[in-house]
């Protein structure tokens, strides 16, 4: 199926809840509200013509201009071999959506991995805890304003630039060769 | 006096997978994170009841190193060494899968000739990462002489990848829209000498170790995943064609010049155990080498003769802001996913890599229940999980 009968085969089940395709993109999508999703989910996994059964990635993406953050699923289905994306959109202040983990197994990872690394809240989820970052780790890194923290544990987290005080070999052969040039004596200009 | 050196501590008694464990009377143990069976830096929560497991809860993450942040950071051209660094071990599939995203952002056209020479280097590599899988496995369970047979044929293909691009780990060898070298003179016959040589080997490696009767007795029916759960999970590649689920990322969706060349895709059929077990997981990824020496015959054979490596490719890659990219290839470890959203300079949004070992190292919790502790081994061996690519 292509993606245009996929939205209108969810719009023929949800109705008004499901949206129009984002137009003017290469890949297009679906934003879906919050509340729907895991019901939106389910009813494509068990569907009989969608027959979703995969949850091939899960991402987010941070729009500080926009105060948005996007929670973005990438649905396959390997007995059709058709694809899907679905977008939920979160409030960046406290981004948070029911977890998809009851629906498909491999949600239960990189649902932990968004919410380490961009703080979305999956409600719902069995185990939700940091998975890259140690538990006690202030902050999620791929969030557009993250700002590191100077230490953890007593272990900094800059270093000094290894580079400083070194000058560049080509630099040095410049001065050299101008030193060098200034030295010499003029040569006469042949009329 | 100079202060005495402050030690780095960690409140071990609030860490919070400690909390996902009831321990009444059985043992927990960390198995890892520097363990010689588990490829990398990996730490294994065990709970164990004598030798049977009742739990293994794997904890990554001790390889992060934020290429993701860095993707947003860097230029398109600029990301390409770093993608060399998420599977250090198949570095050719993590360049193709970044210059197939940026590419399908401009549109772009590659090269006959580049698409052909970035199978050859694809392949070549696929071999190189199945030979380190399947000779870590032999040895993970206890056969090391077949290590230093995979080793050594690796050497050979490092060499000619070291040929090809100059390096022999990190290649960094393609660029968007197409390729940094051509393949220099004589490559072909030094590729096919390469493959007389190879296919006789894998010959010699099944009789050696594929079909062992000590080793099939090892593995046969050892953690056999069934095929709704393996899609469940989301495993990708070998893992997934061993359970028996036909797909192949180069067959279903055809990508680059594959649809030219003719190959099988090597399913688990439970030839001596379980249809989905470890050792059909070895012999898949067996299989699947003498396939990549067929695809290299045809590669080699049909190479076009124009010589263009390079699209047109822009000298500022600019793309509107927000427009999105998704990228599918079949790598070495399976199913690598890039997905970024530009920016609105010259650099992209957002990049995130869907890797194969990540996917496959979330089913290990859910199969090790009554799994003994060396079933655990050979069941990290036999998923082939690498850990950069977990951890990205």
């Amino acid at each position: 199926m292509t993606f245009e009968e996929i939205q209108q085969r969810l719009a023929a089940k949800f109705g008004e809840r499901i949206g129009a395709l984002a137009p003017a993109n290469k890949d297009p999508f679906l934003v879906v509200a919050a509340g729907d999703l895991v019901e939106i989910c389910r009813f494509a996994k068990e569907d009989a013509e969608l027959a979703f059964d995969c949850l091939m990635n899960l991402s987010s993406v941070d729009w500080p201009k926009k105060n948005q953050i996007e929670v973005v699923y990438h649905l396959w289905s390997y007995s059709k071999r058709h694809a899907f994306v679905l977008k939920v959109l979160l409030d960046r202040a406290q981004p948070q959506v029911a977890s998809i983990e009851s629906v498909w197994k491999s949600a239960d990872w990189l649902e932990r991995e968004q919410f380490d690394l961009m703080g979305v809240q999956f409600e719902g989820h069995p185990d939700l805890r940091r998975i890259m970052m140690p538990d006690d780790w202030v902050g999620n890194p791929l969030r557009k304003d993250y700002a590191e923290q100077p230490q953890w544990h007593n272990i900094t987290t800059t270093r000094d630039n290894s580079l400083e005080g070194y000058v560049r070999l080509d630099e040095l052969k410049k001065k050299a060769a101008e030193a060098a040039a200034a030295a010499a004596p003029k040569k006469e200009v042949l009329q | 006096m100079s202060k005495p050196l402050e030690i780095p501590t960690m409140d071990m008694e609030n860490k919070e997978v400690l909390r996902r464990i009831e321990i009444t009377g059985d043992m927990l143990l960390n198995m890892g994170p520097q363990h010689p069976s588990t490829h990398g830096v990996i730490n294994f929560l065990v709970q164990t009841d004598g030798e049977v497991m009742k739990r293994a809860i794997p904890e990554v993450g001790y390889l992060h190193r934020s290429l993701e942040k860095i993707g947003e950071r860097c230029t398109y051209n600029g990301y390409m060494p770093y993608t060399d660094r998420v599977d250090y071990i198949a570095a050719m599939f993590a360049n193709q899968g970044w210059a197939m995203a940026v590419e399908r952002l401009l549109g772009l056209q590659v090269p006959k000739r580049a698409e052909y020479c970035r199978v050859i280097a694809c392949e070549l590599n696929r071999i190189s990462s199945h030979l380190i899988s399947v000779g870590t496995m032999a040895m993970d369970v206890g056969a090391v002489t077949p290590f230093p047979y995979a080793l050594r044929e690796r050497e050979f293909i490092n060499d000619l990848l070291e040929e090809l691009c100059g390096a022999r780990l990190t290649y960094n060898y393609l660029r968007i829209g197409g390729v940094a070298f051509d393949l220099p003179s004589g490559y072909e016959d030094k590729v096919s000498t390469f493959l007389d040589h190879f296919e006789k080997i894998l010959d010699e490696f099944n009789r050696l170790i594929t079909y062992n009767e000590i080793f099939i007795k090892r593995l046969a029916h050892l953690a056999p995943i069934p095929a709704p759960m393996a899609i469940d999970y989301c495993l990708v590649g070998p893992n997934l064609r061993a359970s028996g689920v036909n797909f192949d990322v180069r067959k279903a969706l055809p990508y680059s010049v594959y649809p030219e060349f003719d190959f099988d895709v090597p399913l688990g059929k439970g030839e001596v155990g379980t249809p989905g077990d470890s050792w059909d997981r070895f012999w898949c990824r067996v299989e699947e080498m003498r396939q990549s020496c067929r695809i290299l015959r045809q590669a080699l054979a049909q190479m076009p003769k124009d010589p263009a490596i390079m699209g047109k490719v822009p000298r500022k890659i600019k793309v509107p802001e927000g427009t999105e990219a998704y990228s599918r290839i079949e790598s070495a470890r399976g199913d690598m996913q890039y997905y970024v959203v530009a920016g609105s300079g010259e650099n992209a949004h957002r990049v995130k890599i869907r890797t194969g070992s990540f996917t496959a190292m979330g089913i290990i919790d859910a199969l090790s229940r009554g799994l003994m502790i060396a079933d655990l081994v050979a069941l990290i061996a036999s998923l082939d999980v690498v850990a950069p690519e977990i951890d990205r």
